[in-house]
């Protein structure tokens, strides 16, 4: 790993974003030769790990089963916390699902063409994240094939019932599902090209049928790119406010309640930040391992991961201002329960979760404003897990510690997991691997129409750069 | 399409609308090893008089619209029918849900305001406008289409991997095999192919 630490194009002013590959033809190869790979073909290390991981799934089925038969129970949702263990994941896994989003909508209509070795694995992400999500919603209410009625407005005659609009859980509804389909098709409309080169490819009669019924019959006609491209643009414009408002939305959860820490206009930028801050993380831990065992170093280069990593600091220092803000906002308020809120979250009973989603989130990421840090691989995968980490503190930190001690104390209470939560968030995260592993080595995990638009782009601006520098040196 | 329940007779009546069969020409294809050549031949192609001009590329190549002549998409146009589809179902939905088929007052809040119906509202114009935009992207490009007659040309799989391909189409009134043929390597196509339909 070190080598590639020490890679001469560090030393170049701005190195190209596809390297060793020049001709498109190696491009296709290098990326496709991933998914046509025999299964004898694809590292050892792959498979053991797609087992350990599916092995944690089985236990995620073994625990909503539990579940299910017994009770919500199990869970240890009880009076005074009644959103405890399972809202918190819901934020956390719903928050790293936004930098998908980000990458591939917000980062396409600011022209950073660094997004395209990216921003197909990103969005990925975003779709496993949100339905690890959607696991805990659904099944808090003890009988998930019940809960399409309870969620979604379907006219139904045996319940006959109706949503309440008035409450910001069914706009959460509405901003979680709806932000999962346009995902989605965002995500299929850029693969439907690559889906089609595969196709082209493929060798065997299965491969041709497969991927010539998901490609649609895409031939890359001018006349299909035309529309191709204004449909990107519009999806990319429409995703931008859409990404904002989801976080935005989950946060009126909290902050349309008047629960002291909760009722404060700061929280949907700061709900926003936050999110972008872990997704980010998530994306970088998960690109960092796949760089490492698909052999990923031309498409993935340092660059990429220098410019993630400004933007975690960047939103880690946003999400720290919001901390300093919060606090503030607490003692100007002269509010005495917001204040007591607040010096509770970081000297009361939960005060070991404060000061570790502070040390996460706002002190660490310091380390960034360092470019040698910025590069170092090893420093950027440990801050990317301690970055999730803090952030999945910061949203128990904010659910326990409001909703333990608010306006009685004689209703004070401290809230402890129980092991079904606990091996209920654990299978979510096997899933979550488990459905980025499988996409990794079964679908082109980088944009190669969109590499191939920026590697003949740079071809012909970088031809005259590359002389000059060597003569340079 | 007659009354006829011969599958036989029915399949080739479809091909031959479509275009279908290998007794029809589709048209003829040269390759390109890089986009500002593809372009430059489009337009020269252009010049000569052809009309039913395509290309076919693996990543979208700027200016080749012009340069052979494909209209502007008008898909924007139809996604913003898409949004205001899904602004006036919301809106709709709301309104009824909360002051015709299920009122009940909570919180004291009125049974609809415009200030409480704009998360959703928004969301659902997000998620039609997407779902719209989507759906036409493929329609308004003839897709899906399993099969079409250029895929016949040998070099097709190069057109989405490494290489630029130029299609004359046969039903342009200036088509003949041969002479678009010659008109093709006279504009620097390489592989120039005859191709069945």
């Amino acid at each position: 790993m070190s080598a590639v630490v020490q890679d001469p194009q560090l030393i170049e002013a701005s190195p190209p974003l596809v390297q060793g590959s020049r001709d498109l033809h190696d491009l296709t190869d290098q990326i496709s030769s991933v998914v046509e790979a025999k299964v004898w073909e694809t590292p050892l290390k792959y498979w053991i790990t797609l087992v350990c991981t599916g092995s944690i799934v089985l236990l995620l089925g073994a625990m909503l089963t539990y579940l299910v038969a017994t009770g919500i129970g199990v869970w240890g949702n009880n009076r005074p916390v009644g959103w405890a263990w399972d809202i918190t994941n819901f934020v956390f896994w719903i928050g790293i699902g936004h930098a998908g989003t980000l990458i591939s909508a917000i980062l396409f209509l600011f022209r950073q063409k660094w997004r395209t070795s990216i921003n197909r694995s990103a969005e990925a992400m975003t779709l496993f994240a949100v339905m690890c999500a959607g696991i805990f919603p659904l099944f808090h209410t003890g009988r998930p094939w019940r809960a399409f009625y309870w969620l979604f407005p379907i006219p139904n005659t045996d319940l006959n019932i109706w949503q309440n609009f008035r409450s910001p859980l069914i706009w959460d509804v509405f901003a979680v599902s709806t932000y999962f389909t346009v995902s989605l098709l965002f995500w299929f409309t850029g693969l439907v090209p690559d889906l089609a080169s595969l196709r082209d490819r493929a060798t065997s009669k299965v491969r041709q049928v497969v991927f010539g019924i998901l490609s649609l019959g895409w031939r890359g006609s001018a006349r299909h790119w035309r529309h191709y491209e204004q449909a990107y643009l519009i999806l990319a414009g429409i995703s931008t406010p859409l990404v904002l408002s989801v976080h935005s939305v989950v946060s009126f959860d909290f902050a349309t309640s008047v629960i002291p820490g909760w009722h404060t206009t700061i929280f949907p930028p700061y709900f926003v930040a936050g999110a972008i801050f872990s997704g980010f993380a998530c994306v970088m831990t998960l690109l960092l391992i796949a760089r490492w065992t698909l052999n990923l170093q031309n498409l993935i280069t340092i660059k990429h991961l220098d410019n993630m990593n400004k933007i975690i600091l960047v939103t880690g220092s946003v999400v720290g201002y919001a901390y300093c803000t919060e606090f503030f906002i607490a003692w100007y308020s002269g509010n005495i329960y917001e204040r007591f809120t607040f010096l509770n979250r970081a000297f009361g009973p939960y005060w070991w979760a404060a000061w570790s989603m502070y040390s996460c989130n706002v002190f660490i990421p310091q380390l960034y404003w360092f470019r040698k840090m910025r590069t170092n691989l090893w420093v950027m995968f440990i801050i990317s897990i301690t970055t999730n980490i803090g952030m999945w503190f910061e949203r128990f930190v904010i659910i326990a510690t409001s909703l333990t001690r608010d306006f009685l104390p004689s209703s004070w209470g401290y809230f402890s997991p129980t092991w079904v939560d606990i091996c209920t968030f654990i299978g979510t995260i096997g899933l979550f691997l488990t459905l980025f592993l499988l996409f990794a080595r079964f679908l082109p995990m980088i944009a190669m129409s969109e590499v191939k638009g920026v590697a003949s782009h740079e071809k012909h601006s970088f031809a005259g750069q590359a002389e000059g520098s060597i003569s340079h040196r | 399409m007659s009354h006829t329940s011969d599958p036989s007779v029915l399949i080739a009546q479809i091909k031959d609308k479509l275009g279908i069969g290998a007794d029809k020409i589709y048209g003829v294809i040269g390759d390109f090893a890089e986009p500002e050549d593809l372009v430059k031949a489009g337009r020269a192609i252009r010049e000569m008089g052809y009309t039913k001009i395509d290309a076919m590329s693996p990543f979208p190549v700027h200016g080749i619209d012009e340069a052979i002549g494909v209209p502007y998409s008008k898909i924007g146009w139809i996604a913003i029918c898409g949004a205001i589809a899904g602004i006036v179902t919301a809106q709709v939905l709301i309104y009824y849900v909360g002051k015709i088929n299920y009122p009940l007052i909570i919180g004291g809040k009125p049974l609809f305001d415009f200030t409480y119906s704009i998360p959703p509202t928004f969301e659902l114009g997000v998620l039609f406008t997407a779902i719209t935009t989507f759906l036409c992207t493929w329609g308004l490009s003839g897709l899906p289409r399993l099969y079409h007659p250029s895929m016949n040309y040998r070099n097709f799989h190069r057109g989405s991997d490494d290489r630029f391909l130029l299609v004359v189409e046969a039903d342009d009134p200036k088509f003949d095999a041969q002479k678009t043929a010659q008109d093709m390597r006279s504009v620097g196509a390489g592989d120039v192919e005859v191709v069945e339909g």
